[in-house]
């Protein structure tokens, strides 16, 4: 992470950004509501996979359903977000592929988060039967 | 003021894996990196799917049959594996964060649990699946 520290800050030689701990309490914030979230997804796949689509946007539209798919959708995307950009502070050494890299993971989440999301909306609202 | 580092004194770095004699709490540790990899490219085929869900049934009937073939029901057991695997590590590391269980016999012991319980419960889930009729 050196190339994004600024020249101060190199010159001291040392410290953090001081912002490190919102990171790591989102993380585990997310992770304690994934353990409930994916145990209900797990249910949800089993139960959905037999049925025909229209069947199961009916399931999907029922009110409990449908908010808890949007909220698995919305901390799983906001998790990823937070581990893949470890991962990429970690193992991508050049600033630019590093920058590239972290916006790519940023942008992705968001718009497939945003469109699972919108979809569920959508067929909650009763706009696909 | 006293004159500037010519450069970032360099930090200790981790060893490298050639170094190090394999032990399982290594693996545990890769292996929740991997997982939690795995499971990104899992959420965007899970989000592909409630957008082919909303687009109709043809879209549906596709994807459907993509994730029913021998590969997709291959990705879809790795996935399955993955989840409970991540989720016990995640519960780990929060008894980690809350300051417990960090003695080697324990830590040796809840890597094999955590290891054991990501195969058991996607097995259990598949025969409940089968059972039920999700598998077709």
């Amino acid at each position: 992470m050196s190339q994004f520290r600024t020249p101060l800050s190199r010159a001291r030689g040392r410290g953090a950004a001081h912002h490190g701990a919102g990171h790591w309490i989102s993380e585990r914030v997310s992770s304690i509501a994934l353990v409930p979230l994916m145990l209900w997804t797990v249910y949800a796949a089993i139960h959905l996979a037999p049925l025909s689509r229209d069947t199961a946007a009916i399931w999907i539209a029922q009110p409990l359903n449908a908010v808890l798919m949007v909220l698995t959708f919305a901390i799983s995307f906001w998790h990823m977000h937070s581990g893949l950009r470890v991962v990429i502070e970690d193992y991508v050494e050049t600033l630019g592929l590093k920058t590239a890299a972290l916006l790519a993971n940023l942008f992705v989440c968001v718009f497939a988060g945003g469109l699972a999301i919108f979809s569920i909306l959508k067929i909650a609202f009763g706009g696909v039967l | 003021m006293t004159e500037a580092n010519p450069g970032v004194r360099e930090r200790p770095r981790s060893p490298h894996l050639q170094v190090w004699r394999w032990h399982v709490t290594m693996l545990t540790s890769i292996l929740n990196r991997v997982t939690g990899v795995g499971l990104y490219g899992a959420a965007l085929l899970a989000a592909i799917w409630v957008i082919t869900l909303a687009a109709g049934p043809e879209a549906y009937a596709t994807y459907m049959a993509l994730l029913g073939s021998l590969v997709g029901k291959l990705a879809l057991f790795l996935i399955t594996v993955s989840i409970f695997y991540h989720l016990a590590a995640g519960v780990r590391h929060l008894v980690w964060d809350a300051g417990k269980a960090f003695d080697l016999k324990t830590a040796d012991a809840s890597s094999w649990a955590v290891i054991i319980f990501g195969v058991v419960a996607a097995i259990a889930v598949w025969v409940i699946a089968a059972t039920t009729g999700a598998l077709g």
